[in-house]
C-alpha cells in the first residue's frame, strides 16, 4: 500500500528508507482514543447515569453554582446541567454519525462514478460539486434552512449534502489515481465490467484514506451542527443540544456560572479526541495520502 | 602515484522495519587516482550508490555510515566537521544524479544552478563563473549556450538536461566526480552524446571518477577500472579488459553473460525466403491503424501501421520512447480506440473497446506491462490474480483452480507457496512473472509484451527473457515483444517492425532487418548498441552518422519522411515533403525511403 | 501564462453567476407563500395583495430572477421583509464592522501562522514541531464558540482584563485603541482558528519541497542551510503558501458569522443569521451574494497566484 502513496518526484532511492509503518500507537493517539471511548460510553448510558431528565426542572434559581444542586450547577432555566450534558452526548454524536454517514454514502457513490464513467458524467458532477463548494459550507446552509425551514431533518440532510462535496472531490481523487494504474488496465483489458472494478480492484485500496477522511468528516459535522444549534437553527428546545445549550447559557457567564463552559468543553473534547486518531493514522499510512486529505 | 581518493572498510546501515538496522555495505575498499575512471558495476540493492554517495560525506535518509575511512587527498572526511564537509561538497567532490530532471530546481533558471557550487564556495567572481560555464557547454556539445542559461529546468530536454548536470558538477573544477547511472533513463541513441561529452571532459580537468552503473557495455566504453558488488560485498575487481574478456568470479561471469552479444552477431532462426506471406495463421493483423491520444484534439501517435503477428512466432517492435510503441499495445488490447483502422483476430475484426469484445478475443489476446510495482493490486494475493483470469475466462473453480494456480507458478518458475503473498512481499523478477503467469492462465495465442524487462536489471530481464522463449517452444504462443532495446529484441524476435515517429519505417524477418539494406534510422540504432568492446566508443565519435543532429524530441510530421531532420542521406525537397513509400527488398522485407535499394547498403 | 489568468478570471465570473442562480432558487422553492410567512398574524387580503404586487410574486420565475439581478448590479439590494428598510441601508450599517473584525483577523493571521508554520517545518520531528502539531491540531478541531466562550470567562470575567461584549459605539466611532480593545476578544477567538490551519498547511508545504530532490541536491553541492531554505525552498514553496493564505481567508468569512454572534457585533453575520430566523428573503439573498463573491474571489486569488508563482506556467515549453 506504501507504494501508491510515494510523493511525487521523490528520487528512487536504492536502499531502506525510513519506515513510518513502523509507528505503534503514540502517546496523543492513546489520549484520542480514551477520549472518544468515553464520550461512546456516555452517549451509550447517557440516560442510565444522568439524575434527571434533560427537561427537568430542579431548582427556581437560574445559573446556581457547581455543587448546590447539581454537579455542574443550573442553568438558565434552573434544569441540570450535568444531565444536559449527558442527554446533548446522544444528540449530538448521533446526529453527527447519521449526517456523516450519509455524505459518505453520497460523496463515495457519486465520486467513484465519476471516475470511472467517462469523461461527460465526470465534468458534468464535476462542475456541480464546484458550485456547491462555492459557497462557504454555514452560508449554504443558511440560505439554505431560510427557505425550507430550520427543522432538525432539513438540517441533516443540508449539512450532509454541503459535506458530501468533499467527499466526493477525495473519493474522485482517489479512485483517478488507482485507475490509471496498470493493474486496472489489465482488469479492463480482461473485459471486467465498471462496477467489478470499482468494487475489487478500486475500492480495496481506498480504505486507508477513506476511513481517515471519515473521521474527519465526522468532526466537521460535529462542529458543524453545533455551530448551527448555536446560531439556533435545527435543534429546538427542550431537547438538550451541546451547541444550543452554550448558546441559551452564554448570559451565565456574566454572573460567573460555568454553565456554558461545559457543553463547550465537551464539543471540544470529543472533537480533538476523534482528530488525535485521525492524526496518528494519517501519519502512518503517509505519504500521498495524508496531503490529499489535509486539504 | 597516490590514489586521490580511498575507501577504506566502509561499513553502512540502513533502517529495516522496527528491529533497527542492517548493513547494506559491508566492508568496502576502494580507490580511485587522478584522470581515472572506476566503475561500480551491480544490480540494486548491491551497495553502489550508497557507497558512491560515502565519497561526499552523506547517506540518504534512514541509512547512517557506521565504520570506515573515506580518504580524500589524504584527509579523512568522516572526521570531519559537518561544515567542513560541506566545504568539501560540490568543490572536492561533485555528484551527478540518475535523473536530472528530479536534480534540477524548477523554479530557479539554470544558469544559475550550474554556477552554483561555485558561487556557494567562492570559488570565482560570478560573471567569470557564468563564462567558464559557458564554456564547459560548448565543450559537451550543447546548442545555444546563451539562451539556455536563461531557461527553466521544464523547457530543456532529457539528454540536454544530463549534460548540463555534467555541466553543474565540473564548473568547479572538483578532483573527485561521481556518476550516478547517468545515461539510464536516456534513449541509445542519446547515451552516445552524454558519453562522448563525459569523456571528453574528464580527460581535460583530470579528475577522478567513480561511475555507477549496471549498464556492462557502457562501461566498456569509460572505464579504465571495474569494481563489481553484490549485497554490499566488493566481487571482483580488475582492469576493464580483463573483468570483460577474462571474468574469475562466477557472478561477473553471470553479469558478462547477461550483456546480450550486440545484434550483428545474432544467428538466424529461420530463413527468410522459405517464408510466404501467407502461409502461417495469423494471430492479429493490423492494416491502416492510426490512433493517438486526447479529446477534442487528437494528438496522433500512430499513422498507417500494418502488421501481423503468425501463429506461435515473436514479432519485435523497436521505437525510441515516444515513438508510439505502447499505444499500439493498447489498441490491440481494447483499451485505447484506435481513430481509424483496423484491427483482425484470426480474420475477423475486433471491436475498438474491450467490453465489446467477445471472450474468445479477449482470452486469446492477453497483455504484460512495464512497471511489475503497478501491474498487480497490492491488495491481492497472487491467488487472487490468477485465480481471477482461471475463473472468467476458463470457469474454473475451488480444487481445479487451486492445482492450476501452482501449475502456473510452476511454468514460471516460481515456488507453490508464493501463492499466497501480497506483491509486497515480492522482487521486481517474481512480479513481472506472476504478470506472466496471470497472461498464461488465459491460454492466450498471442501475449503483448509492452517493455517487459525495461525497468527490471540486466540479470533479470535476461532470466525474463528465457522464460519468454521456453514458453514459447512449450506453449506455442506467439508474442508481440515491444521494446526500445534492439538487443534484446535481436535475440528473440523472428520478425522485427522498426517504429519511428508513429511509422513504419522497416519491417521484415530479424536477419533481413538486421542485415543491409537498412533503413538510415535502422543504421542508426544499430550502430548505437554499445558493444562490449573498450575501443567502441571512439570508433563511432569518428563516424559522421553519429555527430549528425541528434537528441531531438521525437515527433509526428504531418508532411514528409518522419526522420528527415535526423538523416545523413536525406534529400532536400523530396524527403521532407513527401512520405517515403514502404519499398520492398525481398519478400516480405520492407523499407520506407525515397532512397535506392543500392544506396542504402552500406 | 495571461491567457490562462484570463480563463480562470472568466471562470470565477461564471462561477458567481452560477452561485446567484442557486441562492434564487434556494431561497425561492418555498413551499407555500412568501407574503403568508412573513405577515404571519397581521395578514389582511389587503397588505397580502399589496405585499405579493411588491415582490412581483406573479410573474414567472425566469424574469423574476433577472429583474433581481438587475438591480443587484445597479445597487438595489430590495427591501427587508422584516422591518422594510431598505437591504443596502441595513448592509452599509453592518459591513464595516464585519470588516474591521475581518481584516484585524487576517492581519495578526498570517503573519504569525507562516513564521509558526516555518518553525514547525525547520524542527521537523522535535519536541517542538510535535508541540505546534498537538496545539493547532487541538485549535482546529475545536469550535469557535469554544473558543469564545472560554476566553471570556477567563479574561473577561475571572481577570477582567478585557471585556466581554462589543461596544457598538466604540466599534464605529470610537478611536483606535477604543476599536482595537473592544474587538481584541473576537479578533483572538477568529484568529486562533484560522492561525492553526495556516499552520498546519505551511508545514506541510513546506515539508514537502523539503524532501524534493533538488533539496538533496543541494545539499550535495555543499549549500548552507539557510541557502537552501531561502533559495531553493522557499521559491517552490511560495505558490502552495500563498494558496494557503487565500484558501483560510476565504475560511474567515464563515468564522466571522459565528464569533459574532458570540459577541453580539452588530455585522453581517448576525444580520444573515436573524434574517434567516425571520425568512427575510431580500436581505439573505443580499448578503448571500455578498459573502459567495467574497469567498469565490479570495479563490480566485489564490489560483491567480498559484499560476505566477510556477515557473512552468510562467514560462511554457
Amino acid at each position: 500500500m506504501i507504494a501508491l502513496w510515494k510523493r511525487k518526484g521523490q528520487s528512487a532511492v536504492e536502499e531502506v528508507p525510513a519506515d513510518p509503518r513502523a509507528m505503534p500507537l503514540t502517546a496523543s493517539a492513546w489520549i484520542g482514543l480514551l477520549i472518544v471511548l468515553f464520550w461512546i460510553l456516555i452517549a451509550l448510558l447517557g440516560p442510565v447515569i444522568a439524575p434527571h431528565l434533560e427537561s427537568d426542572i430542579i431548582t427556581d434559581v437560574s445559573f446556581a453554582p457547581a455543587g448546590e444542586v447539581g454537579l455542574l450547577g443550573s442553568d438558565y432555566l434552573g434544569r441540570d446541567v450535568f444531565s444536559r450534558v449527558l442527554y446533548g452526548a446522544r444528540m449530538t454524536m448521533g446526529l453527527a454519525l447519521v449526517t456523516t454517514l450519509l455524505s459518505f454514502s453520497i460523496g463515495c457513490i457519486l465520486g467513484f462514478t465519476a471516475a470511472t464513467c467517462g469523461r461527460w458524467v465526470d465534468g458534468f458532477m464535476s462542475r456541480a460539486n464546484d458550485a456547491l463548494m462555492a459557497f462557504p459550507s454555514i452560508i449554504l446552509a443558511l440560505i439554505v434552512m431560510s427557505s425550507l425551514g430550520t427543522s432538525l431533518v432539513i438540517m441533516v440532510v443540508t449539512v450532509a449534502i454541503i459535506d458530501s462535496t468533499r467527499v466526493f472531490r477525495l473519493s474522485r481523487a482517489l479512485a483517478m489515481d488507482i485507475s490509471v494504474m496498470e493493474f486496472v488496465d489489465v482488469a479492463r483489458a480482461r473485459g471486467e465490467g465498471v462496477w467489478w472494478i470499482i468494487r475489487k480492484e478500486i475500492f480495496p485500496n481506498t480504505l486507508a484514506p477513506l476511513s481517515a477522511e471519515f473521521g474527519i468528516r465526522f468532526t466537521f459535522a460535529i462542529l458543524f451542527i453545533s455551530a448551527l444549534s448555536f446560531l439556533g437553527l435545527g435543534v429546538q428546545p427542550p431537547a438538550a443540544d451541546w451547541g444550543k445549550m452554550v448558546a441559551e447559557n452564554l448570559q451565565g457567564l456574566l454572573f460567573g456560572s460555568a454553565a456554558a463552559l461545559m457543553p463547550a468543553c465537551a464539543v471540544a473534547s470529543l472533537t480533538v479526541g476523534v482528530n488525535l486518531i485521525v492524526d496518528w493514522f494519517l501519519r502512518r499510512i503517509g505519504g500521498g495520502a495524508a496531503e490529499e486529505l489535509l486539504k | 602515484m597516490t590514489p586521490i581518493f580511498e575507501i577504506d572498510n566502509l561499513w553502512v546501515e540502513a533502517q529495516a522495519g522496527k528491529t533497527g538496522y542492517k548493513p547494506i555495505v559491508k566492508g568496502i575498499n576502494v580507490d580511485v587516482n587522478a584522470g581515472e575512471v572506476v566503475a561500480f558495476i551491480g544490480e540494486s540493492g548491491s551497495g553502489k550508490t550508497t557507497t558512491a554517495l560515502s565519497a561526499l560525506g552523506y547517506c540518504k535518509p534512514g541509512c547512517r555510515i557506521v565504520q570506515g575511512s573515506i580518504r580524500l587527498n589524504g584527509v579523512d572526511i568522516l572526521s570531519l566537521s559537518p561544515e567542513a564537509r560541506r566545504h568539501i561538497r560540490g568543490r572536492e567532490v561533485a555528484y551527478v544524479a540518475q535523473s536530472a530532471a528530479a536534480a534540477f530546481n524548477p523554479a530557479i533558471r539554470i544558469g544559475r544552478q550550474v554556477i552554483e557550487s561555485a558561487v556557494i564556495h567562492d570559488l570565482m567572481p560570478q560573471d567569470q563563473a557564468l563564462r567558464h560555464a559557458l564554456e564547459i557547454y560548448q565543450r559537451l556539445a550543447l546548442p545555444d549556450a546563451e539562451a539556455l542559461s536563461q531557461r527553466y529546468p521544464h523547457q530543456v530536454s532529457g539528454g540536454q538536461l544530463q549534460r548540463l548536470m555534467a555541466a553543474m558538477a565540473m564548473s568547479s573544477s572538483p578532483a573527485v566526480l561521481i556518476l550516478d547511472e547517468p545515461t539510464t533513463a536516456l534513449d541509445v541513441t542519446t547515451q552516445i552524446e552524454v558519453l562522448m561529452a563525459f569523456k571528453e571532459l574528464i580527460k581535460k580537468q583530470n579528475t577522478a571518477v567513480i561511475y555507477v552503473t549496471h549498464d556492462l557495455a557502457v562501461v566498456a566504453q569509460i572505464a579504465d577500472r571495474v569494481v563489481v558488488m553484490r549485497n554490499g560485498i566488493v566481487m571482483e575487481r580488475g582492469a576493464t579488459q580483463d573483468i570483460i574478456s577474462r571474468p574469475k568470479n562466477d557472478y561477473t561471469r553471470t553479469l558478462m553473460t547477461a550483456v546480450r552479444p550486440p545484434p550483428k552477431s545474432v544467428s538466424s532462426k529461420a530463413d527468410d525466403s522459405d517464408w510466404a506471406e501467407d502461409d502461417i495463421p495469423k494471430v492479429i493483423e493490423i492494416r491502416s491503424l492510426k490512433a493517438g491520444y486526447g479529446r477534442i484534439e487528437k494528438k496522433i501517435v500512430l499513422e498507417d501501421i500494418n502488421l501481423y503477428v503468425p501463429k506461435g512466432q515473436t514479432v519485435g517492435v523497436i521505437g525510441e520512447s515516444g515513438c508510439g510503441k505502447s499505444t499500439l499495445a493498447r489498441v490491440i488490447a481494447g483499451l485505447l480506440p484506435q481513430v481509424s483502422g483496423d484491427v483482425f483476430h484470426h480474420g475477423v475484426e475486433l471491436p475498438a473497446v474491450a467490453r465489446h469484445r467477445t471472450r474468445q478475443d479477449l482470452k486469446n489476446i492477453q497483455i504484460v506491462f512495464q512497471m511489475p510495482d503497478v501491474a498487480i493490486n497490492p491488495r491481492h494475493k497472487v491467488a487472487d490474480v490468477l485465480g481471477r483470469p482461471l475463473e472468467f475466462f476458463l470457469g474454473l473453480e475451488a480444487k481445479t483452480k487451486d492445482k492450476r494456480i501452482e501449475e502456473l507458478l510452476d511454468l514460471v518458475e516460481l515456488p507453490k507457496e508464493y501463492k499466497s503473498r501480497y506483491p509486497a512481499e515480492l522482487s521486481g523478477g517474481e512480479k513481472q512473472r506472476i504478470n506472466l503467469a496471470r497472461a498464461l492462465a488465459a491460454e492466450p495465442e498471442l501475449i503483448l509484451c509492452d517493455e517487459v524487462t525495461s525497468s527490471l536489471d540486466t540479470v533479470v530481464g535476461k532470466a525474463i527473457i528465457d522464460l519468454l522463449k521456453k514458453l514459447q517452444d512449450d506453449l506455442g504462443v506467439a508474442y508481440l515483444f515491444i521494446s526500445h532495446d534492439l538487443s534484446t529484441v535481436a535475440s528473440f524476435a523472428d520478425r522485427v517492425i522498426v517504429l519511428y515517429a508513429g511509422r513504419v519505417v522497416e519491417q521484415g524477418a530479424l536477419q533481413s532487418v538486421l542485415a543491409p539494406p537498412h533503413h538510415p534510422y535502422t543504421q542508426l540504432l544499430l550502430e548505437s548498441v554499445p558493444e562490449l568492446r573498450t575501443d567502441w566508443l571512439d570508433n563511432v565519435i569518428s563516424s559522421k552518422e553519429a555527430l549528425v543532429n541528434i537528441s531531438r524530441s521525437v515527433e509526428m510530421e504531418t508532411v514528409g519522411c518522419p526522420f528527415y531532420k535526423r538523416c545523413s542521406l536525406a534529400i532536400e525537397d523530396l524527403c521532407s515533403q513527401q512520405m517515403p513509400a514502404l519499398l520492398q527488398t525481398v519478400k516480405d522485407h520492407k523499407i520506407a525511403c525515397h532512397r535506392d535499394l543500392s544506396e542504402l547498403s552500406k | 501564462m495571461l491567457r490562462l489568468i484570463i480563463q480562470r478570471s472568466l471562470l470565477g465570473l461564471v462561477v458567481i453567476w452560477v452561485v446567484s442562480i442557486l441562492i434564487f432558487s434556494a431561497t425561492e422553492i418555498l413551499p407555500g407563500d412568501v407574503c403568508r410567512a412573513v405577515l404571519g398574524q397581521g395578514i389582511t387580503e389587503q397588505n397580502l395583495a399589496s405585499c405579493r404586487e411588491r415582490l412581483h410574486l406573479a410573474d414567472p420565475a425566469v424574469s423574476r430572477y433577472i429583474r433581481w439581478l438587475n438591480n443587484l448590479a445597479t445597487g438595489d439590494l430590495g427591501v427587508s421583509l422584516a422591518n422594510d428598510y431598505e437591504v443596502s441601508y441595513l448592509i452599509g450599517l453592518r459591513a464595516a464592522n464585519t470588516l474591521k473584525l475581518a481584516l484585524l483577523a487576517a492581519v495578526i493571521a498570517v503573519p504569525l501562522a507562516i513564521i509558526l508554520g516555518l518553525i514547525a517545518a525547520m524542527n521537523a520531528e522535535t519536541r517542538l514541531d510535535r508541540g505546534i502539531s498537538i496545539s493547532t491540531l487541538c485549535f482546529i478541531s475545536v469550535p469557535e464558540f469554544f473558543v469564545a466562550v472560554v476566553l471570556v470567562y477567563f479574561l473577561a470575567i475571572q481577570f477582567r482584563i478585557l471585556p466581554a461584549t462589543v461596544n457598538p459605539r466604540h466599534l464605529s466611532d470610537g478611536t483606535l485603541i477604543e476599536v482595537l480593545r473592544t474587538l481584541a476578544l473576537p479578533v483572538v477567538t477568529l484568529t486562533m482558528a484560522v492561525v492553526a490551519h495556516m499552520t498546519r498547511m505551511t508545514r506541510t508545504a513546506i515539508l514537502n519541497v523539503m524532501s524534493s530532490p533538488y533539496i538533496e541536491q543541494a545539499v550535495l553541492k555543499g549549500a548552507s542551510r539557510r541557502r537552501i531554505i531561502v533559495c531553493h525552498a522557499l521559491p517552490n514553496a511560495l505558490a502552495p503558501i500563498v494558496n494557503v493564505i487565500a484558501l483560510n481567508l476565504a475560511y474567515l468569512v464563515s468564522g466571522v458569522v459565528v464569533v459574532e454572534a458570540v459577541f453580539r457585533i452588530p455585522g453581517l453575520g448576525t444580520l444573515m443569521v436573524n434574517s434567516v430566523a425571520h425568512q427575510d428573503i431580500p436581505t439573505v439573498q443580499a448578503i448571500g451574494m455578498i459573502f459567495c463573491t467574497a469567498y469565490v474571489g479570495l479563490n480566485l486569488v489564490a489560483d491567480v497566484l498559484a499560476i505566477l508563482s510556477n515557473p512552468r506556467l510562467r514560462h511554457p515549453r
